[in-house]
């Protein structure tokens, strides 16, 4: 356990006054209840009667047999409820929410899967919903935004800066120091102030969870690596957590390289950034030399941040994780790739992580087994790739 | 007496907060000289950031125009030399914690000191927080000023107790920006205040009219307007000075006569 929320020299509460009530009260709330029996038993219920948890590990024999290298398993996130990971987050912070009296959940949202898990939360335990999106991404993900508005979330379109996730981040807390009474921010990555990174971490760390017990069940033990892509890093950190302690196990973080790193159309905040405080926290972002944050780029609206949990710069920094970054193009490559060889169409968020293994897997030998973890599914992707690829099709 | 208390001594304060930059720095210059000669008793210098999250969108655009004219902190140093030679009044940087750290601590306030800034805000380093910060300000002869927030309660008196300079009290809840009414209880924050310090107390967030700046002044020790001069050099643009002026002048009177 870190405190006042460090990991490392990262993390910390770098918000206005008007918040730190706020956080404080959520973080007694958040201790009061972690380990409540009763809080326990009914997120438990929540993820496997609702989310449809546990999520499966699938081995993935054409891929793994295509690339000739390491055996490769597939932690199937896409499968869960609303389609990706998000879910797990936002049900632990919805339950947290209504146990501390609140009747009204704000988010923001990137590629519009962290939105719609929590329009679909506040569908689900009755309460208002208000979602901050950029405009630039209502127009990416325009699927995601009629979903939510369905669900009965009110969606309010971002147009300041870069009109993105980070502006869209910005807006939810500025919405947040407006009405603090009965409004929680549900912060959808594990970054922001304290204690944001521990919670939304602790109600991903069921993924790292499951993958250990599924993995020890069919392999009879550990996986040598695990890979998940990284924008906040919420199904990064979710994968690795409970491995953390154990050093024989690699975890890798994928994170958007977009055009390249060379490049400032790029996303890739270990390669490009340096240590800053934004956001609520210290940890590493995007900037310029006045510490100006910088407009960044991917094809993934979902990690298309320029910033990165405090936690895992923190693994950063001590080499217990490495990142690595991938193009737009890889992402691609590895979209396609995975639908044609496994039937399965993988998030474009998701794609960075598969494209990494798809370069790894063919370095190492058969008797080793690589976990990727599918954050999500592609559905919402289809139109943007196929764009990408000179293609115009319409939902 | 630091040079910013000395601002609250003869009457109570009023104190314009101008974004650097906006529409650029040249008459950034000219507006400051007006804000000096038509009665401010202490000035804000806003560093502009791409992302001010405690800003609402008057300021936000103001920040966003400043950066798109090529603003830097560098720049800004240097305007601030350049403001030394004639006003003497305090001058008070409000930024980001961002502008700051990625600057350097060290260099930016050596930089900040040596240029004639008094004092720092920033809105997004609470007290929690504010040790790494408070070390170097300490260090070159900068005061940290500190907020408290309608929801603060039970924290103003820590925080109070280790202000510096003068304590910024926020007088509602929600970003910086022009308010109809502000509904906080005032009177009762400065009291504990009061009864833990006798540093002055200066209100700000939402003030626009020269009523609302003496209310707000005569529950305290001074009245900040931010949002309201932006709005103003935001419609004027280059030739904002003399409408800036008049604003100042008119609010200043209301302010200094306050009781």
């Amino acid at each position: 356990m870190h405190n006042n929320g460090r990991f490392g020299i990262h993390g910390g509460q770098y918000i206005p006054e008007t918040l730190m009530n706020a956080v404080i009260e959520l973080e007694e709330a958040y201790n009061r209840y972690k380990d409540d029996p009763e809080f326990k038993s009914e997120l438990s219920e929540l993820f496997n009667e609702y989310a449809g948890r546990p999520s499966r590990l699938y081995y993935a024999k054409r891929m793994s047999e295509d690339l000739g290298g390491a055996k490769i398993y597939l932690k199937r996130e896409d499968l869960n409820h609303t389609g990706a990971h998000k879910i797990n987050n936002v049900l632990g912070q919805a339950l947290l929410a209504k146990k501390m009296g609140k009747t009204r959940l704000i988010a923001e949202t990137g590629a519009g899967q962290h939105g719609v898990a929590t329009a679909t939360a506040a569908a689900l335990f009755g309460m208002e919903c208000v979602v901050f999106m950029g405009e630039e991404d209502t127009r990416r993900q325009a699927l995601n935004v009629y979903k939510m508005k369905l669900l009965g979330a009110e969606v309010i379109p971002v147009t300041t800066g870069t009109a993105t996730l980070k502006d869209a981040v910005s807006q939810a807390m500025r919405e947040w120091t407006s009405r603090i009474a009965d409004t929680h921010y549900c912060l959808g990555s594990v970054m922001g102030p304290h204690p944001f990174p521990t919670i939304v971490r602790d109600f991903q760390a069921v993924i790292s969870d499951e993958i250990r017990s599924q993995m020890l069940e069919k392999e009879g033990r550990l996986p040598d690596a695990v890979i998940a892509c990284v924008g906040g890093g919420s199904n990064a950190i979710g994968s690795f957590y409970h491995f953390i302690p154990d050093e024989q196990v690699e975890l890798i973080g994928c994170e958007a390289a977009g055009r390249g790193i060379d490049t400032f159309e790029t996303a890739a905040t270990i390669h490009t950034g340096r240590l800053g405080i934004f956001h609520g926290m210290k940890s590493y972002f995007c900037q310029d030399e006045f510490g100006q944050i910088a407009p960044v780029y991917s094809i993934s609206a979902g990690l298309d941040y320029p910033g990165i949990g405090p936690e895992h710069a923190w693994l950063h920094d001590t080499g217990r994780a490495r990142y690595e970054a991938i193009t737009d193009e890889e992402a691609v490559g590895a979209f396609e790739y995975v639908s044609r060889m496994e039937g399965i169409i993988p998030a474009i968020e998701s794609a960075h992580a598969l494209a990494y293994a798809m370069k790894y897997a063919p370095s190492l030998p058969k008797d080793k087994i690589l976990v990727v973890t599918v954050s999500g599914r592609g559905d919402k992707d289809c139109v943007s790739v196929a764009k990408y690829r000179g293609e115009e099709i319409s939902e | 007496m630091s040079r910013i208390s000395q601002a609250f001594e003869s009457h109570k304060a009023f104190i314009p907060f101008i974004t650097c930059g906006d529409p650029d720095l040249k008459i950034t210059e000219e507006i400051v000289l007006a804000c000096a000669e038509a009665g401010a008793d202490l000035i804000e210098l806003g560093i502009p950031f791409s992302d001010p999250t405690a800003e609402g969108p008057v300021i936000m655009a103001a920040d966003e125009r400043a950066l798109k004219a090529g603003t830097t902190t560098d720049q800004i140093f240097e305007l601030v030399k350049r403001l030394r030679e004639t006003v003497t009044i305090p001058l008070v940087f409000m930024t980001y914690a961002n502008v700051v750290f990625s600057y350097g601590m060290d260099r930016f306030m050596k930089q900040a000191s040596e240029a004639g800034i008094d004092g720092l805000i920033l809105p997004d380093v609470p007290f929690e927080e504010k040790q790494e910060f408070q070390e170097k300000t300490t260090e070159y002869g900068i005061e940290l000023i500190s907020m408290i927030a309608p929801t603060s309660n039970e924290r103003i008196e820590k925080i109070a107790r280790e202000a510096e300079g003068f304590l910024y009290i926020v007088s509602s809840l929600g970003v910086t920006g022009v308010r109809s009414a502000i509904t906080t209880d005032i009177p009762s924050m400065v009291s504990l205040v009061r009864s833990c310090t006798d540093i002055p107390c200066a209100v700000g967030f939402g003030i626009s009219t020269p009523e609302q700046a003496s209310r707000m002044a005569s529950f305290s020790d001074g009245a900040i307007v931010g949002s309201a001069i932006v709005r103003i050099i935001a419609e004027h643009g280059t030739s904002a000075v003399e409408p800036v002026r008049e604003y100042v002048r008119a609010m200043a009177e209301a302010v200094h006569s306050t009781k």
